[in-house]
């Protein structure tokens, strides 16, 4: 019973050390503040580039004079999702650090977001494709050009379908930032990292991350879930 | 209104159209006719250019629309076109689908076409369906939306591809009736259909298509009465 009391107070010991000492939570917080940032910029960036590469994807099947369109959107989605990440971050990260003072939230930011680009591409184009033929015909018969239909009837549409493997594209993204920490960056992994060598425990302040970084994506799946249930309100066939 | 000269559509190795030549001229109703797979369909999907023929010019209203010059999105404001599968776009309510393009084009405002969606519905008898969506619809009305949808544009000429193929027969009528005071009232219509008892009594003129190409045409009287073509004679014997 002592035995068990005692090791009780030793495991509380070790992540009194890992985080509340010398308030060292505010590591944490820092990182994940960082972490945030990254995830946040990459989100947008993949965003636009994913959107604009399936439109220009979905674009160019439609006519032959654009094939050389549609073979520069699926070099760029084979390259990337040909390589590994980390490999991505290392090389961008050394082609625009030629320059002192990059910031490499930015850089590890824009390269996550080059990278997701290239998923939320496929997905988007996934997503357009879904929707009846029928209703680009219907929307070009009424006078509408190719962008209008696109905007006014193909997307709303199609953002549904879209929806759910987006967000999980965003979970897979957060968590992916983790491999920021070897350009020098310091997220909340390599905070952790950073506590635990301070304390020589790293167990700890790995266990913290881990939590910091569910929470976080559960938040997340949660505010997707409600978004995606605020959508299907009303309509849907 | 609108001529087709030489008009031809290959998909591949396979020809649908080989060779069509017609007017139709102002306030006429043309019903097209054919077994399918003839090219009927393809043949109406040309005229707004859905599809782009192989070979050929198109002219409506003077203007040639397979000159890649032309606007055909502002030349198809005037053709109005209804589908097989009516098209009614999910994700918004009867109202906005009917709104939609003349607001969005800068034909009208919102208002100016709020105010048109509620006459047209009037006219159809579903006044209360404005704020349902399409799933809320049978479709005998979803049809009817969308021959009104196309309405709301004002358009000079109404093109439509099999617009009772899809219905469940006892929704068939509903939708030739409204075509039928869409005909009396003036409008050029082009129509596909496999309904011989609407053809007979709404056109003007009827054509057979087969293999391609106008195989005989006249008015509905000699049409079903005394049909010349052998093809014709057959595919009548088979559907009549």
């Amino acid at each position: 019973m002592e035995g068990l009391i005692n090791w009780f107070v030793s495991i509380g010991n070790r992540y009194y050390d890992a985080f509340i000492a010398g308030d060292r939570y505010r590591t944490y917080f820092k990182g994940l503040w960082v972490t945030i940032e990254i995830s946040f910029i990459a989100i947008i960036i993949g965003i636009l580039i994913g959107v604009t590469v399936a439109i220009l994807k979905v674009t160019a099947s439609n006519y032959k004079k654009l094939k050389w369109l549609g073979v520069l959107c699926n070099g760029y989605i084979n390259i990337i999702r040909g390589t590994p990440v980390m490999l991505q971050l290392l090389i961008i990260y050394n082609l625009i650090f030629t320059a002192r003072d990059t910031s490499e939230i930015l850089v590890a930011g824009l390269c996550f977001g080059i990278n997701s680009g290239a998923y939320v591409a496929e997905i988007v184009r996934a997503g357009i494709e879904s929707i009846d033929k029928g209703q680009s015909e219907a929307g070009r018969s009424l006078g509408f050009n190719a962008n209008q239909t696109m905007v006014y009837i193909i997307m709303p549409q199609a953002i549904r379908n879209i929806l759910p493997a987006l967000g999980n594209e965003f979970i897979v993204l957060i968590k992916e930032t983790s491999v920021a920490s070897i350009i020098a960056v310091v997220d909340l992994l390599q905070a952790a990292q950073f506590v635990g060598s301070r304390t020589w425990d790293i167990l700890p302040p790995l266990i913290i991350a881990a939590v910091f970084y569910l929470v976080m994506v559960l938040g997340l799946s949660k505010l997707l879930g409600m978004f995606e249930r605020r959508m299907n309100q009303g309509d849907r066939n | 209104m609108i001529v087709t000269k030489n008009l031809k559509k290959t998909f591949g190795d396979h020809v649908v159209l080989n060779g069509i030549d017609e007017t139709i001229q102002k306030g006429e109703k043309v019903v097209i006719i054919g077994p399918s797979g003839s090219g009927k369909s393809t043949f109406l999907r040309c005229l707004n250019l859905l599809e782009t023929p192989t070979e050929g010019e198109i002219w409506f209203e003077g203007n040639n629309i397979t000159d890649s010059k032309t606007d055909i999105n502002k030349l198809r404001q005037k053709m109005g076109m209804v589908f097989q599968q009516f098209n009614l776009f999910p994700h918004l309510t009867v109202q906005k689908n009917i709104t939609l393009a003349p607001v969005k084009l800068g034909l009208m405002t919102q208002e100016e076409a709020d105010k048109k969606a509620k006459e047209l519905l009037n006219r159809i008898g579903l006044e209360d369906k404005a704020m349902a969506y399409p799933r809320q619809l049978s479709g005998g009305q979803k049809q009817r939306i969308a021959i009104i949808r196309a309405l709301a544009m004002n358009p000079d000429v109404m093109l439509f591809d099999e617009p009772t193929s899809a219905l469940d027969p006892e929704m068939v009528g509903e939708v030739l009736e409204l075509m039928k005071e869409l005909a009396e009232d003036g409008m050029t219509m082009v129509v596909v259909t496999h309904e011989m008892g609407f053809a007979r009594e709404v056109a003007n003129r009827i054509l057979f298509i087969d293999q391609g190409q106008i195989q005989e045409q006249n008015s509905p009287k000699e049409f079903f009465d005394n049909p010349q073509n052998p093809r014709l004679k057959d595919f009548l014997s088979k559907v009549l």
